[in-house]
């Protein structure tokens, strides 16, 4: 079975600008990817190319096998997009009644009662979009983007206008989706949300992938630190795998050890590295 | 069809809920209020000074100069209408962010411009033939004057809004809304300003005028429907009364023909492929 998502060889020239520059990337059936880069890296710039928004300039991107921008890539994906709109005068149940007919979905009321119960806005089918926060709007999009049970999510700063009730609420429903086999394509700014939940991360830097892998294979080992009587002891170049043996060591030296701290490298600092960046 | 429909009627609710809708329909009932008594009051003054020996239908010349002004006033407005309807319908809607999560659905972007057509045509379509039917009842009530043709004039007006809603349309696939919105004003005032150079070529028989006039009447075929319209008007007015009703500002008019009709439709499936291809290609 294809891929929810793939790209390959993806290139996006404006002009004289490039926004990307060979992105290779693909996102497994449940899986959770997440999209870093600076501004300007070309993170929207691929999400778009998926949603059939933008077309490429050199190679392909396909989603669940379709050429992405066809009819049956569309009706796969689910798509929020990080500047998005929707008009103030249809209520929460309209806008997804609106999208149900577009999508094709038959689910009716029961699916749009359910989905504004995933992202906690169980109460605003009957309220004006204009009457709704950043935030209620934010999470309505992804209730929009999950119309039709899309086998692939692409979200793009999901979280920007939500206060952290609402960033929970998301990052609770990231992993129900996960749970449900959708894919999802997030990308955002908020290291920290990426880390919890995606399962992979692609860094994005001008245009390329500038590294990739889980969180935890992207964070770097630096050492072990160990509570002993005269504090601090720390090992910089040891590795978890050398914990027993150091510990052993230094029981068997006379050392009381009170705790041990296999140490690494944040995602944020891997990030930092990948493109470039000097700590702050 | 489905997805054509669902968009059409979203876009309708969206048309009538916009306040320059409203504003036209203000508009328009204080102009066919003030139209009424204006009718009246030139119809009661022509009969005063009727049979003084002049060998002119007073209430033919009346008639038709006053439901050329109605006629004017209807295609301007319904121009008004069809801009405002559309003049964001892409570009404008895409850099709002409107458009995107539409865009994505399996419905299509042509789909999605039909739609948008559709709705902004037929509202407009719709107070167009309202309006010219109105304005029409009132001067046949106050002065007792019928249009030769009535039915010519209203399906020119209908169809040339269609026009200046489709070329609005496609001006959005390129255009920013205000930009848009300028665009077609302008060509809807070249429009007119050239069947006026062309009526003025007429009278004063300077080729270039009629053929500077006939250019723009092919290229924007709206002013050529109105300018047929209004020739249908007193199409069959013979003698002293014809040729006044045809030297004035309403009247001089030039007749369309059949190929007029072809022409237009061809213009129309033009401006919807260009449209079509125009948004296909366009990155969002």
């Amino acid at each position: 079975m294809p891929a929810p998502f793939a790209c390959h060889d993806l290139e996006k020239r404006y002009g004289r600008t490039v926004a990307l520059a060979g992105v290779d990337l693909e996102v497994g059936a449940g899986e959770l990817v997440g999209l870093l880069g600076p501004n300007g890296a070309g993170k929207s710039t691929l999400v778009k190319i998926a949603c059939g928004l933008v077309r490429p300039s050199e190679g392909g991107a396909e989603v669940g096998g379709a050429p992405a921008g066809s009819a049956p890539a569309r009706a796969a994906i689910g798509y929020l997009a990080e500047l998005f709109r929707f008009p103030g005068w249809l209520t929460g149940g309209e806008l997804l009644e609106l999208h149900q007919r577009l999508a094709g979905s038959e689910g009716g009321a029961e699916e749009r009662a359910e989905l504004l119960e995933l992202v906690g806005l169980p109460d605003a089918g009957r309220t004006k979009v204009d009457a709704m926060s950043k935030g209620m709007q934010q999470r309505l999009g992804i209730a929009q983007a999950l119309v039709g049970a899309p086998r692939l999510l692409m979200l793009d700063e999901p979280t920007s206008a939500l206060d952290p009730v609402g960033r929970r609420v998301v990052r609770d429903l990231l992993l129900e989706l996960k749970r449900r086999g959708i894919a999802v394509l997030l990308n955002s700014h908020l290291l920290s949300e990426i880390e919890r939940v995606c399962d992979r991360v692609a860094i994005l830097s001008e245009g390329r992938v500038v590294a990739r892998g889980s969180p935890a294979e992207l964070a770097r080992p630096r050492g072990v630190e160990i509570d002993v009587d005269g504090g601090q002891r720390a090992f910089p170049r040891a590795t978890r795998d050398e914990v027993p043996e150091i510990v052993a060591s230094l029981v068997g030296a006379g050392e009381r050890v009170y705790g041990v701290r296999v140490l690494s490298s944040s995602l944020e600092d891997a990030y930092l590295e990948a493109v470039g960046a000097e700590p702050g | 069809m489905s997805g054509v429909a669902t968009v059409a009627g979203y876009a309708l609710r969206e048309c009538t809920r916009r306040r320059v809708f409203t504003v036209v329909l203000v508009l328009t009932v204080a102009f066919l209020a003030l139209y009424g008594l204006g009718a009246e009051a030139a119809f009661d003054a022509v009969d005063e000074v009727s049979g003084a020996g002049v060998p002119v239908d007073d209430q033919v010349l009346t008639g038709s100069t006053l439901f050329g002004l109605a006629m004017f006033t209807t295609l301007f407005l319904g121009c008004v209408l069809a801009v405002f309807l559309t003049l964001g319908a892409v570009r404008g809607d895409a850099e709002r962010g409107l458009l995107q999560p539409l865009v994505v659905r399996p419905v299509g972007r042509t789909a999605l411009l039909g739609g948008r057509f559709l709705a902004a045509g037929g509202v407009c379509a719709a107070y167009v033939a309202a309006m010219y039917l109105t304005a029409m009842l009132i001067t046949g009530a106050t002065g007792g004057w019928w249009p030769d043709h009535p039915v010519e004039p209203g399906l020119g007006l209908v169809v040339g809004v269609l026009v200046i809603a489709g070329l609005s349309l496609l001006g959005s696939v390129y255009l920013s809304s205000n930009a848009n919105g300028i665009a077609v004003f302008m060509a809807f005032g070249a429009g007119l300003a050239a069947g006026l150079l062309g009526q003025i070529g007429d009278a004063l028989d300077v080729d270039t005028l009629e053929t500077v006039a006939e250019i723009a009447s092919w290229l924007l075929p709206f002013e050529a429907l109105y300018q047929a319209g209004l020739d249908s008007l007193t199409r069959d007015v013979r003698g002293a009364t014809g040729v006044i009703v045809r030297l004035g500002p309403f009247g001089g008019a030039q007749e369309g023909g059949p190929l007029l009709w072809l022409w237009t439709a061809g213009y129309l499936a033009l401006v919807a492929g260009a449209a079509r291809a125009a948004f296909a290609r366009r990155d969002l």
